[in-house]
């Protein structure tokens, strides 16, 4: 199982838009993906409700955990996009 | 209702009554907007869940698909919330829930609605930008639970022909997103005098009836005519109706250009006429408008939409739109008035047993004292970066020591000029104390009307006691005009009464001293002060004050107009 973390970029927190852009990422990888803060009870990173329900703010620390063959490199990607402002575009 | 006569050999021709709240005529195809759905009273469990499950989601995917086209032929802003919108409707965890549901022996549509129920609970206790994502989730519960239960998805229909909107109610939202070059009118079959819808359509100069017997049975295509002053619907109308309803709004129009300027009474006493708006959109349009400024603008409506409490720059920035179009004119504004009617994610204080008699207005800014700070410190900036004369005002004030408080902060910000809304009536009792206080009153008839009477505005059945000619709400704002004059303060009246041609006189009579009403109303109300002197307005309310009830005062006042005015209404 591959474990990654990622801080919160979006200035608006990981909602509405960034949250949409994620889920999105998440669905296009075909992987299951949990996401959820370091220690506490994670969520299907596949679900808009699920992810914005997280109620993750701007600057938080998530965890990510993906399982399959290119799970490294598909949390490496959804790290990357956690990390940068999704609402800036 | 009546039937008079066959227009075309066709469609019958009808008549129906309804209360009359935002004034012009119209004449198109009826729209019909669908209420929300609710799950049915002890619906049926499926005899087969896992089809039941197939069949519920297949609706949310329904429900995505049709977003998403309409996102398509959405702007940019409402595509992004319709996409968004459509992604929560596909969403597997949403559909996990609706498969448990069905699994214990729920119906599908109680299933889908006990599944949007959790999600919704967990949005609305995570509040702020999350408690406001529950409208849409209600939404796509609802036209999940219509496709299953096979009924006409609610809200009002996508359509491009220029349309006359049917409703049960309209809820402010719905209004304020309404397409103004689409809806050639507004009829809804609850709603009251003061009710939301009746003053945003008469903010947006919709004609508007609201009370219309029968008004959602009315199939969708039918003709029909409706006139927002007397009320009257016509179904089917004769072309000869059509027309007469042109001709009367052709001889008002050419009667009201012929007035310009200041408002005041025929004798020169100088009244203000000014507009109630909303945001800056309104603004701009009033701005444009031959008036003397704005007497109320509804800082909450300008909330209604923001994702987040709006920060002071945020703030700033829209008060100065707002402020800009009014260089050397006044602007009164109110501070926030939320309440459970009006409900704002981020400044929620709970579920309420009554949300009218609840922590609401400046009960509100008492409890949350950062965010009236906030708005307080914007509006100061933004009536320094413009040259609008700003005046603050807060809302639902009832004690001396409350209109002290918020007039403190108000001159702490270095705002000139602090008021009070006088809508409360133990504050209109004690005008001369609570005026004290502060620089000027604003009666607000609306609230003033629900608390006298004890009626709920909300309850579209309990209209007349809401009606502002009442004598015991004109009895209240006498003894408020004359506290006023005692403690030498201006009082004005910002409650739609003010847009009434023959109450505004009844008003003016009792010493109200500016008006404030939807733009569409000044000119009349223009052209009414102008038949009349101070004296004349001062017999009218005395013979409204003397009738025993609205119809009486009415009456009365009508009588002892001048034909002039009379003849035009």
């Amino acid at each position: 199982m591959a474990t990654r973390t990622a801080t919160i970029a979006s200035s608006i927190g990981l909602h509405s838009r960034p949250a949409a852009i994620f889920v999105e990422a998440v669905e296009d990888s075909g992987l299951e993906v949990e996401i959820g803060r370091v220690g506490e009870p994670t969520v299907d990173a596949g679900s808009i409700l699920g992810v914005m329900a997280l109620g993750a703010r701007n600057g938080e620390v998530v965890e990510l955990t993906a399982e399959g063959p290119d799970a490294e490199a598909v949390l490496d990607r959804l790290v990357a996009l956690l990390n940068s402002d999704l609402d800036a575009e | 209702m009546s039937t008079i006569g066959v227009a075309d050999g066709s469609a019958v021709t009808e008549v129906r009554q309804g209360v009359g709240v935002s004034p012009g005529s119209a004449y198109g195809p009826v729209v019909q907007v669908a209420a929300p759905v609710q799950p049915p009273q002890n619906e049926e469990a499926p005899a087969d869940p896992a089809a039941a499950s197939e069949a519920a989601i297949a609706s949310f995917m329904h429900v995505a698909e049709d977003l998403e086209a309409r996102s398509a032929r959405a702007d940019d802003t409402a595509r992004d919330v319709l996409k968004a919108t459509a992604m929560i409707a596909r969403d597997r965890a949403l559909h996990r829930a609706v498969t448990k549901h069905l699994g214990e022996g729920n119906g599908p549509a109680t299933a889908i609605n006990l599944a949007i129920d959790e999600f919704a609970a967990k949005f609305e206790a995570l509040g702020g930008y999350f408690a406001e994502r529950v409208t849409d989730l209600r939404d796509i519960g609802s036209r999940a639970m219509a496709h299953v239960l096979g009924r006409p998805a609610p809200g009002v229909p996508p359509f491009s022909v220029p349309s006359i909107i049917l409703a049960e109610d309209l809820a402010p939202a719905e209004t304020a997103t309404l397409d103004r070059s689409l809806v050639l009118g507004i009829v809804t079959r609850a709603g009251g005098r003061t009710s939301h819808t009746a003053i945003l359509a008469a903010q947006m100069g919709i004609p508007a009836v609201v009370q219309l017997p029968g008004a959602t049975e009315i199939p969708a295509g039918t003709p029909i005519s409706l006139d927002g002053d007397t009320g009257e619907v016509v179904l089917n109308p004769d072309p000869e109706v059509v027309t007469n309803q042109r001709l009367r709004r052709e001889r008002r129009a050419a009667a009201l250009a012929e007035v310009s300027g200041p408002g005041s009474t025929q004798d020169g006493h100088p009244i203000a006429l000014l507009a109630n708006i909303g945001g800056a959109k309104d603004a701009e349009l009033a701005g444009a408008e031959d008036l003397e400024g704005v007497g109320l603008f509804r800082t909450e409506f300008v909330f209604l939409s923001a994702a987040h409490a709006p920060t002071l720059e945020e703030q700033t920035a829209i008060y100065s739109r707002v402020f800009a179009p009014f260089d050397g004119r006044r602007v009164v504004v109110r501070t926030l008035d939320a309440g459970a009617d009006k409900p704002l994610a981020f400044a929620n204080l709970g579920e309420e047993e009554n949300p009218a008699l609840g922590r609401r207005g400046l009960r509100l800014s008492q409890a949350k004292p950062e965010l009236l700070e906030t708005q307080l410190q914007a509006l100061a900036a933004a009536a320094r970066a413009t040259g609008a004369d700003v005046r603050v005002m807060a809302p639902m004030v009832a004690t001396i020591a409350e209109a002290r408080w918020f007039a403190e902060r108000v001159r702490a910000n270095g705002l000139p000029k602090a008021g009070v809304m006088i809508e409360v009536p133990a504050a209109a009792l004690r005008s001369a104390q609570v005026l004290a206080e502060v620089d000027f009153g604003s009666l607000g008839t609306n609230d003033l009307a629900q608390y006298t009477m004890a009626a709920d505005r909300m309850e579209g059945e309990l209209s007349e006691l809401l009606d502002p000619w009442q004598p015991g709400v004109l009895d209240v704002i006498a003894a408020a005009a004359t506290g006023a004059k005692h403690a030498g303060k201006p009082l004005g009246v910002c409650g739609e009464s003010a847009g009434d041609p023959l109450l505004a006189l009844v008003l003016v009579g009792l010493g109200v001293t500016s008006l404030s009403m939807a733009t569409s109303k000044i000119r009349g109300v223009r052209l009414a002060l102008k038949t009349h002197t101070l004296e004349h307005c001062e017999r009218l309310a005395a013979a409204a004050l003397a009738a025993e009830d609205p119809e009486g005062a009415r009456a009365a006042v009508r009588a002892a107009a001048t034909p002039e005015l009379v003849a035009l209404l």
